[in-house]
């Protein structure tokens, strides 16, 4: 009955999920910037080019229109490439492939034509790496009809859903925050595939919802354990998709708690915060006390200085002042 | 011309045919968009015929293609039906893409047609993703990717030739230059001219052709496809042309003179290989006249399939977004 | 005989000017011919025509602006190619005239804006509640939800299934719960009693029931109830709210007249102007009340107006009722059962028909001597009950 349980981190969970992948489907590859014999930017492929060698774990010049495209193109014709993006940042120079051909061509070909593809990213901040590669534009991505974005918090997702996103037939990237790469855990020695579609309630709680997701999952969850030491049970879901979003799941949440307080890493205008927040208003108005609450990435390019970079988005001690005054106002 | 093939006259009543209703068709697509049937950009080939059928006529079935949103010519060459590709200039559901695309965005699944891209140098590392998987899967197709000299003046036009070149991966890169970037003339676009030293310079094999002579271009493509499939790695041919028409319907054409266009339709490619191919007794009057009558027969027919073709329904509006399952 | 019309060279080309005609009329014109030339607002065009045949007459002169579609001249066919006609212009939607500008609604000014949360608002419809009687403890002061409900428990109101009028005994007892709990954790009570002697009452009560029929019979209650409204005239620092930090007193005296429900749990209606009312009109008052009560048909205001709250446990209670006050509320009275009592009668034991009337007061608008001159000026009324 008792799974056993190994330790491992969040770096280690994707990889073997990589691993899994090539091991289960032979059209499945690698390709990206130093991928290969480096190992990875942040060492999440280190070890698979021997394993698999360079025709499956392919590095690519610094091009990320280039490399990009040809995932496109590749899985027009029949592979399941896994393309890694250094940095979100990074990924700008690749939005013309990803906007305008993986998410257009299926509708554009009249459903002649998918594009199974997966595309992974580093995003978000706390490596002191300054204004180009630290910030959260994952929110822009969830803007555009025909992708994925999914955003695992978890070892669970983490080891999970990269392999539910290749047997998806629909472009899926996936956003893994830096500050997760060292996260360590305990996780099933069995632990497979787990469905892309969902938000998960992490903690419940009667008081107020925080809906966040990715890397500030963890911090929302240490101001919930504080928040109950003061007698504020806060319910804190883990979107995990941010597109779709799973509106059922966060409007049944509202409704019990009446509160809501949306964390994101990325900025506040016309953030993937303004869509939760006005699909609440929409939606669970008349189950509201009070307006949703969000706090938001400080609308600054992120300062290398470790304190000013602390202060650019939101932090444990912050979530719990800003859910705090949701509750119980002065 | 150089190192013409020897032509049959099957093979030159051919050649002929494809030009001859691409021709026709686009001549007719011009009328209809002044009618309002159809709508949107029309980008016509006119004078350009002889770049696709030439390429077109050089592949086999395992060949991919990715064009332009000139691509009407590219995917009636390259044997796409004319019926769905006029219902698609009508955005009816009998198109290519149900009428989704329109003129600039034909896709085929049979033909390995992979659109219709209208964003210039967006289609290269599409080309250069296909011929990855090809090569993956030991897979015998070529990828064969159409654009204009504009595209490389993109960023994606060398990050492409570079992964080619540097992967050695089986992609005919075929660059129509038709001397303007919309407006913009060659010369004030782009430092070095030449463009296939461009493509050179990433160690391409490359050169430079007579794209208004479709026996040059076959032959061309010939040699290039031969040397690709041989695991010679990527051709890059620069196909000198010139388009007789606007860039697209609305243009005034303020940026050329008449003078120019005039001396170009000397060379139309049409009647040029018209003229060579009765003088070297390959083609009779009569196949010419057979032909001409059999494009207008077939045209006739392509716009009576749009006219009748339904509309999508409404409903079906978000259909295709998202995928349920990968097309077999 | 066919028509050239203004072409449509794009979907933002709405219209044009015919700058010159390369054809004359009787001219013999051949299909890809340039027939005019037409300005547009990305310049000129040069516009063939797709038929042969003669030009046969020119209906639109130089310099002339014509929408797309308009016939600019006539063509005499030569072969006339049978061509699908074409599309009449796109109808110009019709421009209706510019109306004057609508007057600018007058806004409520923010200050009158009650801030009321939308989950309270709806409560608040479906209960019936007028919210501006209900303090709010959200944002800002705002009204929230569970402010609703607390003052639907605080009127004894049922807090039904959404939309539903009638009992819920469940989502009564919440709001019970968390009325009583707040007023147990912010009022601090004190309490007293005094007992009653109740034989003139009674007595006055007999005689006066002995002439009624049976309908419009007077109980003891409604003898409690006047008693107590008009007591809170002489102390009226007993009647009214504890509203932000500070009593508030009524000038009405409202009595919320404790009913219990035959499902459990009550409510306390108001009974308006207790003291203004007579004997009869009180006694007619309470039964409807009850009635209304026990088929869930109260009106909002008996909901949230009472400003004292009166319960008396009838012939079956017991002895004493030390009540809990329904914030904001200041007081709350209780009478308990009716029972002969021993009292000392010019000097004598003697059995009466006692009542203990309790008060339980709010500390911090009142002190126990206010309660006791409550007690005191009940207990007086009552031995003078032809007066009440």
């Amino acid at each position: 009955m008792s799974a056993a349980r190994r330790k491992t981190t969040y770096r280690e969970a994707v990889r073997d999920a990589i691993r899994e992948a090539m091991l289960r489907d032979p059209r499945v590859f690698l390709m990206g910037e130093d991928v290969g014999r480096y190992g990875g930017c942040y060492a999440v492929s280190k070890g698979l080019l021997q394993e698999f060698g360079e025709e499956r774990i392919r590095d690519t010049p610094l091009s990320e229109s280039g490399f990009v495209g040809a995932g496109i193109g590749a899985a027009l014709n029949g592979m399941r490439p896994i393309v890694e993006v250094m940095s979100v940042n990074f990924s700008l120079l690749a939005l013309d492939q990803i906007v305008n051909n993986a998410a257009t061509i299926p509708h554009m070909s009249g459903g002649q034509f998918a594009v199974p593809l997966v595309i992974r990213m580093a995003t978000g901040s706390g490596r002191q790496l300054a204004a180009q590669h630290s910030h959260s534009l994952e929110g822009w991505y969830a803007h555009i009809p025909g992708l994925k974005v999914l955003a695992p918090a978890t070892l669970e997702d983490a080891r999970g859903m990269l392999w539910s996103a290749l047997e998806d037939p629909n472009p899926v990237l996936i956003f893994e925050h830096v500050q997760l790469y060292n996260m360590e855990g305990e996780l099933d020695a069995a632990a497979g595939a787990v469905p892309i579609s969902g938000a998960a309630i992490r903690r419940p709680g009667r008081d107020l919802s925080i809906v966040t997701y990715g890397g500030s999952l963890s911090k929302c969850l240490a101001a919930a354990t504080a928040l109950a030491g003061e007698g504020i049970e806060a319910e804190v879901i883990d979107l995990r998709s941010l597109r779709p979003l799973d509106d059922a799941t966060i409007m049944a949440s509202v409704a019990r708690t009446r509160r809501v307080l949306i964390v994101d890493e990325g900025w506040r205008s016309g953030g993937i915060s303004a869509e939760i927040s006005a699909r609440i208003v929409e939606q669970a108005f008349y189950e509201l006390d009070a307006p949703p609450a969000r706090l938001c990435g400080v609308e600054v390019p992120i300062p290398y200085p470790k304190h000013l970079e602390d202060a650019s988005v939101p932090q444990a001690e912050s979530i719990r002042a800003a859910a705090r005054a949701l509750v119980r106002p002065t | 011309m150089t190192a013409k093939p020897r032509l049959t006259h099957n093979h030159a009543r051919r050649l002929l045919g494809q030009m001859m209703r691409i021709r026709v068709f686009e001549e007719r697509c011009a009328e209809l968009y002044t009618q309002q049937k159809i709508r949107g950009f029309l980008h016509l080939y006119i004078g350009e015929e002889a770049n696709a059928v030439g390429t077109m006529e050089a592949l086999t079935p395992q060949d991919s293609v990715v064009a332009t949103y000139r691509d009407h010519g590219h995917a009636l060459a390259r044997g796409v039906a004319m019926g769905p590709v006029m219902a698609e200039m009508y955005g009816k559901a009998g198109g290519t893409s149900r009428g989704r695309g329109g003129s600039m965005h034909i896709f085929d699944r049979p033909a390995r047609f992979y659109g219709g891209n209208a964003i210039v140098g967006g289609g290269l590392p599409l080309a250069v993703g296909l011929a990855l998987a090809e090569k993956m899967a030991k897979g015998s197709g070529v990828a064969v990717c159409l654009f204009g000299e504009g595209a490389v003046a993109e960023g994606e036009f060398h990050e492409s030739l570079n992964l080619a070149a540097l992967w050695k991966l089986p992609v005919l890169f075929v660059c129509e230059n038709n001397l303007y970037a919309m407006g913009s003339a060659i010369e004030r676009t782009e430092s070095e001219t030449d463009i296939h030293l461009k493509a050179a310079s990433y160690r391409i094999d490359s050169r430079r052709v007579d794209g208004m002579d479709v026996v040059a271009v076959e032959a061309a493509a010939r040699g290039a496809l031969e040397h690709i499939r041989g695991g010679g790695g990527p051709v890059f041919l620069e196909c000198m042309t010139y388009r007789f028409r606007a860039h697209s319907m609305f243009d005034a054409q303020l940026y050329r003179d008449k003078e120019e266009i005039e001396r170009w339709k000397e060379r139309d490619p049409i009647k040029r290989f018209q003229t060579w191919a009765l003088s070297a007794g390959l083609l009779h009057d009569s196949d010419v006249t057979a032909l001409s009558a059999e494009a207008v027969i077939e045209v006739d027919a392509a716009v009576a399939f749009a006219e009748a073709s339904p509309w999508e329904p409404l409903a079906d509006l978000e259909k295709h977004v998202l995928m349920d399952k990968v097309p077999a | 005989m066919s028509d050239f019309r203004m072409p449509s060279l794009g979907a933002d080309m709405e219209k044009g000017t015919v700058v010159e005609w390369l054809k004359k009329p009787g001219e013999k014109i051949a299909r890809g011919d340039v027939v005019a030339v037409v300005e547009t607002q990305k310049g000129a065009f040069e516009v063939e025509i797709f038929e042969d045949g003669v030009l046969s007459e020119i209906l639109v002169p130089v310099g002339t602006e014509v929408p797309v579609g308009a016939v600019l001249a006539r063509i005499e066919s030569g072969e006339a190619k049978p061509l699908a006609k074409p599309a009449p212009p796109a109808p110009r939607p019709a421009v209706a005239p510019s109306p004057t500008p609508p007057p600018r609604p007058s806004l409520p000014s923010a200050g009158e804006r009650l801030r009321l949360s939308p989950a309270a608002a709806r409560r608040a419809a479906e209960l019936h509640v007028d919210p501006h009687s209900v303090t709010g403890s959200g944002q800002g002061g705002a009204i929230t939800l569970a402010d609703i409900e607390a003052a639907v428990a605080r009127a004894g109101r049922t807090t039904g299934e959404k939309g539903r009028r009638g009992f819920d005994p469940s989502a009564m007892r919440q709001a019970i719960a968390s009325a009583m709990a707040r007023s147990k954790r912010e009022i601090p009570h004190y309490y007293l009693s005094l007992p009653i002697d109740m034989s003139r009452a009674l007595q006055w009560l007999a005689a006066e029931n002995a002439r009624r029929d049976v309908e419009n019979r007077l109980l003891a209650g409604v003898l409690l109830l006047k008693a107590t409204a008009l007591a809170l005239k002489d102390v009226p620092e007993l009647n009214g709210f504890w509203i932000e930090g500070g009593p508030r007193l009524s000038t009405g005296i409202h009595v919320g007249w404790a009913i219990s429900l035959r499902g459990g749990g009550l409510m306390a209606p108001a009974i308006h102007d207790a003291d203004g009312k007579s004997i009869d009109q009180l006694m007619a008052a309470l039964r409807d009340l009850v009635v209304r009560a026990r088929t869930a048909r109260l009106r909002g205001s008996e909901m949230t107006d009472p400003t004292v709250t009166v319960t008396s446990l009838g012939e079956r209670g017991a002895e004493r009722v030390y009540g809990v006050i329904y914030p904001p509320q200041l007081a709350i009275v209780g009478f308990g059962a009716v029972r002969p009592a021993p009292a000392i009668v010019d000097g004598a034991v003697a059995a009466r028909p006692t009542v203990y009337a309790t008060v339980s007061g709010d500390h911090r608008a009142s002190d126990g001597v206010s309660g006791s001159r409550l007690l005191a000026a009940i207990d007086s009324r009552l031995q003078a009950p032809e007066a009440l």
